[in-house]
C-alpha cells in the first residue's frame, strides 16, 4: 500500500523550499499549461497511461531510494503508478492526495505583519492558482479581502483566532477566479463591499466600496481605506490598511501590472490603468507596502512564502512602471496579451450572481493558470 | 456514423480506469477496427485523445450527449 502526502504538507514544504522531486503523471498538454512550481522543487513529467504496460520510462530516470511525490489531475492515476512503483522496488514513494484538483484549492496563510492596537494581517497564499487572499484581524473581528471560493479555510482561521469575521471586500469584480467574498458574508452575518462600478449587473445587495467609506475592522483601531483605482476594470479599488500596507487588487503586482482587456474594454480603460499607476499611486507614500491579488512566478514568493514590496521600490525595479511614453504603454498592455484566463467570462457572470453552477462546476471552471497580468 | 466492432462502458469510472480499460478493450480489436468508448469523467476527453496519439490510433470523433462523453478509435 502506497503513502500519501496531502495538500497542506507539500504546501508547508514548497514555501520552505525544502527540495523536492515531483512525477506528474497528467497528460503533457494539461502539465505544459499549469503545474506545481516552488523554488526547490524538480518536476518531471511523464503521463500515466503511458506507463500502463510497466513504469520503464521513469524507472530509467529515477532511483528507488530517491523520495518520489507523485502528482495528477484528481490523485486516481498518481496513487496508481505509486503502487506499480512500489512493486518494482521503490521505496519512498507518495502520491498527492486529491492531485493537482486539490491543490489549486489549497491556501496556504502567512502572517505579513503586527497592525497597532495588536491586531494582524495575514496572506493567504493560493500556490496553485497565483491568487492572494488577505485577513485583517483586530480585537474580536477580522475582514477577508478578496476571499476565494474555499470560505471554510477562512472561516475555520477566524476561528482558530477567535474572532468573527464582520467585513468582505471585493476589490473589483474578478473575472479569474470565483469570489468568495458574497458567500462568506452570508455565512458569518458580515457585509460584503464591492466597487459599485463594477456592481452594474449584479444581482443582489451589497455594500458599495468607495473612498470616503472607510472600514473600521474591531472597535476602534484598524482603518481600511478605500482607493478608487480603476484600469483592471472600471471599479478596481485599492485599500489602504492601517495606513501601512496597499492592498492593489489586481491593478499592479511585483513584477508586472494588471491587464485592462478581461471584460472585454482594453481600449477604454487603459487610460485609467495608466492614471492609476503613474498618477494615482505615486501621489501616496514611497513607503506603502505593495499585497497585490496575484503573483505570476514562483519567484516571487520571499523567504516566508509571502509575496509583497514596497510600492518606492516598484517605481524602480516593476517594467510596468518604467514606461514613459503613453503610446507605448497603451501597444503592451493592449496588443500581445496572454490568452484570457479559462472561462473567464463565465466566472464573471457567477461573481455577478447571474449564473449559479453547481460546486463541481465551479471547480472546473477555476482550473488552470490565473493570467490576469501583463508582463512588460 | 462509423461502425464500432465494440462499445466500451467506461461510465462513472474515474481517472485513470477510462483509459486503462480502453487499453485493454483495445488490445482485443483488430487492427483498422473501430471502438466505441462511453465515459463520464471529464478528464478523459484530453487523457484519450493523447493516449490515442501515443499509440499510434485514430481518435475519428468525439461527441457528448447528456453529460456522457463518446469516443470512435480506430486501431493502429
Amino acid at each position: 500500500m502506497s503513502q500519501s502526502v496531502t495538500t497542506d504538507e507539500l504546501a508547508k514544504r514548497v514555501v520552505n523550499r525544502e527540495e523536492t522531486l515531483i512525477l506528474d503523471v497528467r497528460n503533457t498538454d494539461e502539465f505544459d499549461e499549469w503545474k506545481i512550481e516552488g523554488g526547490s522543487v524538480h518536476i518531471i513529467n511523464e503521463p500515466y497511461f503511458n506507463l500502463l504496460d510497466g513504469i520503464g520510462p521513469v524507472a530509467e530516470k529515477l532511483n528507488k531510494d530517491q523520495e518520489i511525490i507523485i502528482v495528477c489531475a484528481k490523485g486516481g492515476s498518481s496513487k496508481m503508478v505509486a503502487e506499480m512503483m512500489e512493486e518494482e522496488g521503490f521505496t519512498n514513494v507518495y502520491d498527492l492526495e486529491g492531485g493537482m484538483k486539490a491543490w489549486s484549492e489549497h491556501l496556504e496563510p502567512v502572517k505579513i505583519a503586527d497592525l497597532h492596537g495588536g491586531g494582524s494581517l495575514y496572506q493567504f497564499v493560493r500556490l496553485g492558482k497565483g491568487c492572494l487572499s488577505y485577513m485583517a484581524v483586530s480585537e474580536n473581528e477580522a475582514a477577508v479581502i478578496d476571499a476565494n471560493r474555499m470560505t471554510a479555510i477562512y472561516e475555520r482561521f477566524a476561528e482558530e483566532k477567535g474572532v468573527t469575521i464582520t467585513h468582505t471586500i471585493d476589490t473589483h469584480l474578478h473575472a479569474d477566479h470565483i469570489s468568495g467574498g458574497r458567500q462568506l458574508a452570508e455565512n458569518t452575518g458580515g457585509t460584503y463591499h464591492l466597487p459599485p462600478k463594477d456592481a452594474g449587473e449584479v444581482t443582489f445587495d451589497y455594500a458599495p466600496l468607495e473612498e470616503d467609506n472607510d472600514i473600521t475592522v474591531g472597535n476602534t483601531t484598524i482603518q481600511v481605506q478605500p482607493l478608487y483605482s480603476p484600469g483592471h476594470t472600471i471599479g478596481s479599488t485599492s485599500l489602504i490598511i492601517d495606513d501601512q500596507y496597499l492592498l492593489t487588487g489586481d491593478i499592479l503586482f511585483v513584477k508586472s501590472i494588471g491587464r485592462p482587456d478581461l471584460a472585454g474594454k482594453a481600449d477604454d480603460w487603459v487610460g485609467d490603468l495608466r492614471e492609476t499607476l503613474y498618477d494615482r499611486y505615486k501621489a501616496l507614500s514611497d513607503d506603502l507596502i505593495v499585497l497585490p491579488a496575484h503573483y505570476s512566478f514562483v519567484e516571487e514568493l520571499d523567504e516566508k512564502g509571502s509575496v509583497k514590496a514596497r510600492i518606492g521600490d516598484l517605481y524602480q525595479r516593476n517594467p510596468g512602471l518604467q514606461v514613459e511614453d503613453e503610446r507605448e504603454f497603451r501597444k503592451m498592455v493592449t496588443e500581445n496579451l496572454p490568452p484570457q484566463p479559462n472561462e473567464h467570462e463565465n466566472i464573471r457572470q457567477t461573481n455577478m450572481g447571474k449564473m449559479n453552477p453547481e460546486n463541481e462546476k465551479q471547480r472546473e471552471m477555476e482550473i488552470g493558470p490565473n493570467r490576469c497580468a501583463v508582463h512588460g | 456514423m462509423m461502425e464500432a466492432v465494440k462499445v466500451l462502458d467506461a461510465k462513472g469510472m474515474a481517472c485513470p480506469m477510462p483509459v486503462v480499460k480502453t487499453k485493454k478493450a483495445i488490445e482485443e480489436i483488430d487492427s483498422g477496427d473501430i471502438l466505441e468508448i462511453h465515459a463520464t469523467d471529464k478528464g478523459a476527453k484530453s487523457d484519450l485523445s493523447a493516449w490515442a496519439k501515443s499509440g499510434g490510433h485514430e481518435l475519428m470523433d468525439v461527441a457528448e450527449e447528456d453529460d456522457v462523453l463518446k469516443f470512435w478509435i480506430k486501431k493502429a
